[in-house]
Parts: structure tokens; C-alpha cells; sequence
């Protein structure tokens, strides 16, 4: 039983994690139906700025470290969400008008590109998040130890995931969103600007992209410039898995994808993990393309 | 829309802008024929290192052209390509060096496994639309990397992979030198344009382009829709598997780490930027699998360079380098039957409606029955 409590909280730590991915993988999907292959290097990218900053601020010690990680992280999100932007403005936007296979094709150079910056600028070899930055505190919750850094990551993808919830659903940005999400041509006609939408899409996408690099170092620990791809992939799944452009589906298929691998590596088997998310999601697609939450039926099959 | 609209409709926005790039039909054997002798003398000139890179250009032409079926004929978005050439490479390398089955006798079955091992999968995923398909497709290359590298049942080799694969035999020749190995894979490329040009321009070719175009108006016109993608389908993922043959051959060694996701973009891309049409994709899998090869001055940086290079193409030309060209019928001979009273015998005799006329506007009109 404990075990198997321990396993909740890492599945649910990981499931965060996907889920914030996943988020910036479905806005975008929602408003331009683009599968944004560069988002998992995004994250990456996110991870290791997380990492530099930290180091080069030189807050280690001077402030106490959550204040440290949740000014470094805030940094991170700006930074990673002004490359999302760029991203959108050099790759995407001339490409609007063309056929959607030409802006994949587009969006898998631009994500060969940032892994291989990433690799130029940090190099090939693992890294490991400073010691300072991850306090290992142990919290004692019902007879059992958890790492204390566990439980704040999972408090902040859902204090982050309720944040864009307010902001979609109860501003008038979000609203807007919303509208160019379902049909782009009558969100202009009602006097939005869609262009501005998509480029407010591709900052909050990789922003979220960007913190959830973060975690994903605070948590294990180790960061590595290809790790863009597994994740992003997994994160896709996730969106899928809830329903691909459905806000609330992407965080909810998270953490279900976070469980299910870590409950599935921690019973079944470690060797087949990976393996376990991608039949989870040719699985889902066979019985229920729409995901858990999707309502909007595929327009043409 | 209006008919000439339709025609002209490309799936990225207008057929008609490869036109400039497009050589008049007088020339077209000619150019042939000097791409075939020029490929046939530029091994006797090259270096070993040049030969190299061009054996392994060679490969990825041909699995270019065998995703083209899948992807820029019939436009299903197939990004697990690589999934279908592991499993020709991979039973080409057990059953060759456990069993001692001459490497080039398993091509038919390598075809037939990747074939087989393609229908099975495609089978209940072949109606999702297509950026599901595209991620399913992901899926299960990824599952075949993986199921490979976990060795099932001790057949793959894990990691490392199988090696000892024998070199190939061609009546009793023994295929060795990278020469050698320049000859079989350029002739299979060969082979493969061949066949898939007479493919195109059959009644099977043309389904294929109307379902791309649209698979509603398809099905409209009696076309069995997901029977022809799921041909189309085995049929691409047959051909990727007797490449992956010749690949086991030439390599001697074969591990999990050559049928990544990667590669499989890297085919995608190629057909992509090729625009879809034979040359167009020839063209494209030589600038995918061989400009990082031109790029190796940047050394570290030339996956980057690589990279930026696949965007600024693609937003330079959206719809790859050479499309289509939209299939022209001369349909005078048809009316000129009716005119002359002989409209009963026209579906024998007015074949012009059944045969493409490949852009040449000169060709005899069908109409024989007006005579």
C-alpha cells in the first residue's frame, strides 16, 4: 500500500508535468490544427536556461531556495515564451496559408534545429540540476517518506493548469481564444484578431512548455538536450488521450498518461514503459479518436 | 469551384507553379537518359567516401519513393515508415544468418513481412483522418524500436543488433566492394522508379490521385476508398521492406538505432519537399539524405544547418520542389466520335478517357471509331 501511495505521487508529479506540456501542444493544435513538433524542445530549452540562470544568478544561498526556483522558473517562462513566439513569426506564420504538411515538415526543422542548438550551446552530455536548487526534504504523510519537492510540483502544474482555466474561460482573451479555436473566419467577422490570438497561443504554450522543463529538472534531477522528444511525444499522447484541443482533456490526459506509465513501469514491466504510452495511445485512437473529452466529432473521415 | 479549377487544384496550392521547372516532352527521354548514364559513370570518379554517401542516397531514394505510394500519391500521412523497412531488414538478418538463406533470395520476403506486418497494422487505423494517422504512425515505429531493442524471445539482439549478415551473390559474384554495392542499389533504384512510373499512370495510380485530391468525391465515383489506402499502404510498406534487404546486405550489421522516429521524418521530409511527383521526391531524398553530407564542413553544427535549411525550403516553395502535374486528358476524340454519329461505340473505341495524357497535348486523339 505504500508503495503503492508512492507511486501515486509520482505518477501524479509526472502526469503534471505531461499534462503542462500538453497544454501548449493542444492550444496550438485547437487555433491552427499544427502539430507543433518543436514544443518538446521548447522544454527543453526551458530546462536548461532554468539550469544557467539558477547558476548564474548566483542566488544559491542568499535567498531562501523556493524563492530562488520560483523567480528562476517565472524568468524561464518568459524566456522560452518569447521563443515561441519567434518560432510562430519565422516558421509558422508564412506558412499559414499553404497546405498543413508543409508547416509539419516545417515544424520537425525547426525542432531539428533547437535540439541541435540546444546540443551546440550546452553540449551532448547529461547535466544535472544543482543540489541548491532541489532541497531534499522528506515530508512524513501518513507513515511514509515523500519527497516534499514532489508534492510542490504537483501543487504548481495544478495551481498553473487552474490559472489558464480562469483565463480561457472567464476573460475575454480567453474567450477570444475560444472563438478562433472553433471556426477562424467568423472570430474575425466578430472583430478578433487572430493573428494576435495565435501569436498569444504561441507564448502561452511554450511558456507552460518552458516551466514544466523546469520541473522536469527539479524532479529527476538530470537533463539532457534530446529529452525534448520523448516528452513531447508522451505529452502529445496525453493530449490526445483527453482530446486533442480540448483545454481541460489535455490536463486531465496527463496525469491519467503519468499513472498509467508509472503504475504500469512500477507492476508491469520497466523495460516496456515507453512502449505502454504509445499502445495507450493507438489504442485510444482506434476505440476513441475524439479522447476522453473531445466532443467535437472529426470533420472528415 | 469551377472544372479547370479543380484540375489545377494542387494539394498545396496550385500545380501550375512547378510548371517553369517542368521539361517539355520531347526532352524527357533524352534527360533520362543522361540521369542514367551520368549515374552510371559518376562512381568510376568518385572517391570511396563519395561512393559511400551515394549507396546510402541510393537507399533513401528508394524508400522515398516507396513512402511517395503512401504519403504523396495518396496522401495518408505515414511518419513510421522506418517501422516498415526494420522489419524487412530484420528478417532478412535472422533468417539469413540463422537459417543461411542467401541474402538476396529474402527480398520477396522481407517484402512480404513488412507487407503482412503493414496490413495487420494499418488495417484498423487506416480511416483516422490525417494527423491522427500521422501520430499513430509515430506510435508504432516507436513500439518497433522499442520491441526491437527488448530483444523478444532472443531473436533481435537487443541494442546491439544482429551481425554476420553474408554479403550478397549475384550468379555466383560475389557483391563486396562499395562499387559493387553502388550497381545493385542504383539498379534497384532503377527498378523501383520503373514501377512505380507504371504504377502512377495506371488505373490504380489514378485512384490513388483522386482519393488524394478528395476521398469523398472518391467514394462518390466508386472508388473503394479504404481497400485502395490499405493497398496503397501494404504496398509502400512491401517496398521499404526489400530495401530494408539491401540494407542488412550493406551493412552487414543492423541494429535498432538505424530505425529511429528520425529516420522516419527524414523520409517524410523528403517526399514533402520533393512535392510528390518520381522526380520531384528523387530530388528531395538526394537533398535530405545528402545535404547533410555537403554540410559536413559545419561539423558539429550541421543537423542545425540542416534544420533551418527544411524550414527556409519550405517556406520558399510550400509545395515541394516539383508536384504532380495535374493529369490531362484529350477528350476531342471523344466528341469527334459523337459528332460523326458514332457515339454508341465510343466506350470501345474512345480509349482517351481511360489513359492519361502525361501533359502532352499533341498525343492522337483516342477517337478511332470516328473514322
Amino acid at each position: 500500500m505504500d508503495q503503492f501511495l508512492q507511486q501515486l505521487v509520482n505518477g501524479l508529479a509526472i502526469g503534471g508535468i505531461y499534462a503542462l506540456v500538453a497544454l501548449g501542444y493542444t492550444m496550438v493544435y485547437g487555433v491552427l490544427k499544427l502539430i507543433n513538433f518543436a514544443h518538446g524542445d521548447l522544454f527543453t530549452i526551458g530546462a536548461y536556461l532554468g539550469m544557467t540562470l539558477f547558476v548564474s544568478l548566483g542566488l544559491a544561498g542568499k535567498v531562501p531556495a523556493w524563492a530562488a526556483v520560483t523567480l528562476v522558473a517565472v524568468m524561464v517562462m518568459g524566456l522560452v515564451a518569447l521563443l515561441g513566439w519567434l518560432l510562430e513569426r519565422a516558421a509558422y506564420r508564412p506558412l499559414r496559408s499553404a497546405g498543413r504538411l508543409s508547416a509539419v515538415v516545417s515544424a520537425l526543422g525547426a525542432s531539428i534545429f533547437f535540439q541541435n542548438a540546444v546540443m551546440l550551446i550546452w553540449g551532448a552530455k547529461y547535466y544535472v540540476y544543482p543540489e541548491t536548487m532541489r532541497p531534499d526534504t522528506i515530508l512524513h504523510l501518513f507513515g511514509m517518506g515523500i519527497p516534499a519537492i514532489r508534492i510542490v510540483i504537483i501543487a504548481a502544474s495544478v495551481l498553473l493548469m487552474l490559472a489558464l482555466y480562469w483565463f480561457i474561460n472567464r476573460t475575454r482573451l480567453g474567450t477570444a481564444i475560444r472563438a478562433a479555436a472553433i471556426d477562424q473566419g467568423a472570430a474575425r467577422l466578430m472583430g478578433i484578431n487572430v493573428d494576435r490570438i495565435i501569436a498569444l497561443v504561441f507564448l502561452i504554450g511554450p511558456g507552460l512548455g518552458g516551466v514544466a522543463g523546469v520541473m522536469v529538472g527539479l524532479t529527476y534531477g538530470q537533463i539532457s538536450f534530446d529529452m525534448g522528444f520523448s516528452y513531447g511525444l508522451k505529452a502529445f499522447t496525453a493530449a490526445i488521450l483527453g482530446g486533442i484541443g480540448n483545454i481541460p482533456g489535455a490536463m486531465l490526459g496527463g496525469m491519467l498518461l503519468g499513472l498509467i506509465e508509472t503504475l504500469g513501469a512500477a507492476y508491469l514491466t520497466m523495460a516496456w514503459k515507453d512502449a505502454l504510452s504509445f499502445l495507450v495511445l493507438i489504442l485510444i485512437l482506434i476505440i476513441r479518436p475524439t479522447g476522453i473529452l473531445g466532443e467535437r466529432v472529426a470533420e472528415k473521415l | 469551384m469551377s472544372a479547370p479549377d479543380v484540375l489545377n487544384k494542387a494539394r498545396n496550392g496550385g500545380t501550375d507553379a512547378g510548371r517553369r521547372f517542368r521539361l517539355p516532352p520531347a526532352l524527357r527521354v533524352p534527360a533520362v537518359l543522361l540521369a542514367v548514364a551520368v549515374m552510371a559513370v559518376l562512381p568510376r570518379i568518385m572517391n570511396l567516401y563519395w561512393i559511400d554517401v551515394f549507396v546510402s542516397i541510393g537507399l533513401g531514394v528508394m524508400l522515398s519513393l516507396s513512402l511517395n505510394v503512401i504519403l504523396g500519391q495518396t496522401g495518408i500521412f505515414n511518419m513510421g515508415h522506418a517501422a516498415f523497412y526494420a522489419v524487412g531488414a530484420y528478417v532478412t538478418a535472422i533468417l539469413n544468418t540463422r537459417f543461411g538463406v542467401p541474402v538476396l533470395w529474402l527480398l520477396p520476403a522481407a517484402g512480404a513481412a513488412a507487407a503482412l506486418f503493414a496490413l495487420v497494422v494499418a488495417r484498423p487505423i487506416i480511416h483516422l483522418r490525417g494527423d491522427y494517422l500521422l501520430v499513430v504512425t509515430i506510435g508504432i515505429v516507436e513500439i518497433v524500436r522499442i520491441t526491437l531493442t527488448n530483444d523478444p524471445g532472443g531473436l533481435t539482439g537487443g541494442a546491439n543488433g544482429i551481425f554476420g549478415i553474408a554479403r550478397p551473390e549475384i550468379f555466383g559474384m560475389k557483391i563486396r566492394k562499395g562499387i559493387d554495392f553502388y550497381y545493385l542499389i542504383w539498379g534497384g533504384v532503377g527498378v523501383t522508379v520503373l514501377l512505380f512510373w507504371w504504377l502512377h499512370n495506371s488505373r490504380f495510380g489514378r485512384a490513388l490521385s483522386c482519393i488524394r485530391e478528395d476521398d469523398i468525391a472518391a467514394e462518390g465515383c466508386g472508388i473503394d476508398v479504404a481497400h485502395y489506402k490499405l493497398m496503397a499502404f501494404v504496398l509502400g510498406a512491401f517496398w521499404a521492406g526489400m530495401t530494408g534487404t539491401l540494407f542488412a546486405a550493406k551493412m552487414t550489421i543492423i541494429s535498432p538505432s538505424s530505425f529511429t522516429f528520425w529516420d522516419s521524418v527524414l523520409l517524410f521530409a523528403a517526399v514533402i519537399l520533393g512535392g510528390g511527383s518520381l522526380t520531384g521526391v528523387i530530388l528531395g531524398a538526394f537533398l535530405v539524405f545528402g545535404l547533410p553530407e555537403i554540410f559536413r564542413d559545419f561539423a558539429q553544427a550541421r543537423m542545425l544547418v540542416f534544420g533551418l535549411a527544411l524550414m527556409i525550403m519550405m517556406i520558399i516553395r510550400p509545395q515541394g520542389i516539383l508536384p504532380p502535374a495535374p493529369r490531362r486528358y484529350d477528350v476531342s476524340g471523344f466528341f469527334a466520335s459523337r459528332r460523326s454519329g458514332a457515339a454508341e461505340t465510343w466506350p470501345a473505341g474512345g480509349s482517351a478517357l481511360n489513359g492519361p495524357d502525361d501533359g502532352t497535348d499533341a498525343k492522337p486523339a483516342g477517337g478511332r471509331g470516328a473514322s
